[in-house]
């Protein structure tokens, strides 16, 4: 199976020192160090567990910064066969709907059987790309997955998707775009041979006119359709409140406490 | 002016195989570092662990499967284990110590037997030299090898004591008196050999009952008669004490490397606490008093570091005072593991004599560190024979 993952370097939120430019309230990414998004490492497991069943190999598309190589040779490690990175200056600040149309592009050149994404970005958030990608390339769209089973041969696959009340099973023809949750399993730490194996790997690189050819027009961060106008941190937390006593007490404290506020 | 020796910084693939190994050790090791101790049982699951993800196979030749790490990066691996949890730091160093013989001298024969399933951590080995009366003075060894003249076979009798994972591990590296007589030279007495754990004669008599390092099962070993064909000898008749000598050069960094890792995490863990920790209305690392030692643990921290490193890269450079350096990084990162955990302990108070928190054991871990592979007496010799050409 060919199986391509969206992948988006993020902010390492562990770091504890994200912030944003006081010039236009876009994200410092030099400020902190960056880590694969960790929801697309769920979507990067799955489409790693699917070729080990059913053969066939994993590459990775990513748009962003310059120094994106570093973090997807993370990616390359766990086992993913090589990557693709759409990096130019002009789309700095592109807002989803320009990135959605990049990444279509691109992907328009390439031949898979999945296209596996992330459910969100723990840096923007959005969550709508995955979607403007599929509807951009005329992908079935089949959100939050818990199971993925392709069947190559029927050129099909079957997943179950989340519901408020257990989960749905759809059926789609492949090519098709999959968004991964967390049901689908840890992502695997990367071993040692896959590290050093990942250091030659193959990082191609484009630009957006290798992308969208002449068709840049309405791309990028200039054509964004939004603008960040102001930006505030969120005001300090309240004192709290520690409750350390035996659990049965602890509990009997935080019930009155809450009750009290008629949260419950 | 010639730019710096590119070997004062760690490389990129180095940097890379560390950070991998702490995710790796804060993530899956840390959390079980205190039930190791506790329970002071071989952990099966670290090893699992560290086999699954190639760390086992560092030192070993990647024509054998492994990932050919040189003397650095494996112990800048033992490293980052030992600071969460020294027993499983142990594993990797001991599986490189006892496989070092095979690696320094063995036939391509002998390496093609047994590096491949040592590389993937299908099997472990132990190096089996100290004797109850034969620790600091390795040439006085008892446990005899008799040859069979009518087979060509080894016969292998007596016992070791004090042997790091010898109940665990599926190879024993054997170092037994061949010469037939008083009169050979105390250097040319031992040969080294490879024995299977199966072989009949072969006994693990008991576990020892130790203050720390306790996952790591310290065993006294016995031989009766233990039958070891010719092809399993390592190296050459009577060349064993020497082949032991240049494997400690080469194994007493890894022990430094253990060290500083142990210091390293006492280091951490106290710095955290006295961030959290308030005392008369401000946390206690404001205390000068207390600044002052974390300060001290660090610098002191770092340069046994740096030592190590050093010496890592004069041993693999093939340095004609290895032995020196080897001896030097363990004299120093030892003795400062020592200080530097007694010292966490002591900005920990109370906190820091109870097993809520894992400086005490750190305490007890790093003790072994100034005894086993050498004691720190031995390393002072080896290195003032080094200063003063005296044998």
């Amino acid at each position: 199976m060919r199986i391509v993952v969206l992948v988006k370097p993020v902010p390492d939120t562990a770091s504890g020192g994200e912030r944003l430019r006081p010039a236009d309230w876009r994200l410092d990414r030099a400020a902190t160090p960056a880590v694969v998004n960790a929801n697309d490492e769920y979507a990067l497991e799955a489409g790693l567990k699917l070729t080990e069943a059913h053969g066939g190999e994993v590459t990775l598309v990513t748009m962003a910064g310059s120094a994106a190589p570093e973090t997807l040779r993370k990616a390359l490690a766990m086992g993913a066969s090589s990557g693709t990175l759409i990096t130019d200056d002009a789309l700095g600040g592109s807002d989803t709907v320009s990135t959605a149309r990049v990444l279509a592009d691109e992907l328009r050149g390439l031949e898979f059987d999945l296209l596996l994404a992330g459910a969100d970005t723990s840096d923007g958030g959005a969550g709508v790309v995955p979607a403007g990608v599929a509807t951009l390339l005329g992908l079935p769209y089949v959100s939050y997955a818990a199971k993925i089973e392709p069947d190559p041969a029927a050129g099909r696959v079957r997943v179950h998707r989340i519901s408020p009340t257990g989960y749905d099973v759809l059926e789609a023809p492949m090519p098709a775009l999959v968004v991964a949750t967390q049901a689908l399993g840890e992502p695997r730490y990367p071993s040692l041979k896959g590290i050093m194996a990942a250091r030659s790997k193959t990082i191609q690189t484009r630009t957006l006119a290798d992308v969208a050819g002449g068709a840049t027009d309405g791309l990028g961060g200039a054509a964004a359709s939004n603008e960040v106008v102001a930006a505030e941190a969120p005001p300090p937390r309240a004192a709290t409140r520690v409750i350390r006593e035996p659990a049965d007490e602890a509990a009997r404290q935080v019930v009155a406490f809450l009750a009290e506020r008629r949260i419950i | 002016m010639a730019t710096a020796t590119p070997t004062y910084r760690l490389t990129e693939d180095q940097a890379a195989l560390r950070d991998a190994v702490r995710i790796l050790a804060d993530e899956q090791i840390a959390p079980r570092a205190a039930e190791i101790d506790r329970t002071a049982e071989f952990p099966w699951d670290v090893k699992e662990l560290l086999a699954s993800h190639d760390v086992l196979a560092l030192p070993f030749p990647e024509a054998h499967g492994g990932l050919g790490g040189d003397l650095l990066t494996v112990c800048v691996a033992i490293e980052q284990i030992s600071r969460v949890c020294a027993t499983s730091g142990l594993i990797l160093a001991v599986q490189e110590l006892a496989s070092l013989p095979l690696l320094l001298a063995g036939t391509e024969e002998q390496q093609a037997r047994w590096l491949p399933d040592l590389a993937a951590g299908r099997t472990l080995v132990a190096f089996a030299l100290t004797e109850a009366e034969a620790g600091s003075d390795v040439a006085a060894a008892r446990t005899r090898a008799r040859r069979d003249a009518a087979t060509g076979d080894w016969l292998i009798d007596g016992s070791k004591r004090f042997i790091s994972q010898g109940s665990v591990a599926d190879l024993l590296t054997v170092f037994a008196v061949t010469a037939e007589d008083d009169d050979t030279p105390r250097r040319q007495r031992l040969s080294c050999f490879i024995v299977e754990k199966d072989a009949p004669g072969f006994a693990v008599e008991r576990i020892e009952h130790k203050m720390g390092i306790r996952g790591s099962p310290t065993a006294e070993l016995s031989f009766r008669g233990v039958r070891v064909p010719d092809a399993n000898r390592i190296g050459e008749v009577g060349q064993g004490f020497e082949l032991a000598m240049r494997t400690f050069e080469r194994s007493r960094p890894g022990i430094a490397a253990q060290a500083v890792g142990i210091a390293q995490g006492a280091l951490e863990v106290a710095a955290g606490y006295a961030r959290d920790r308030k005392q008369f209305g401000r946390p206690i690392a404001e205390f000068q008093m207390i600044g002052a030692m974390l300060a001290d643990m660090d610098a002191q921290t770092e340069a046994a570091r740096q030592l190590l490193y050093k010496a890592c890269a004069e041993i693999e450079a093939g340095a004609p005072d290895a032995g020196r350096w080897s001896a030097m990084c363990k004299l120093v990162a030892g003795d400062t593991a020592m200080r530097v955990t007694t010292d966490a302990v002591q900005v920990l108070g109370g906190y820091g004599y109870v097993d809520e928190f894992p400086v005490e054991r750190m305490m007890r871990d790093a003790k072994i560190t100034q005894l086993y592979e050498g004691t720190q007496q031995i390393q002072r010799l080896v290195i003032a024979r080094a200063l003063t050409g005296s044998r």
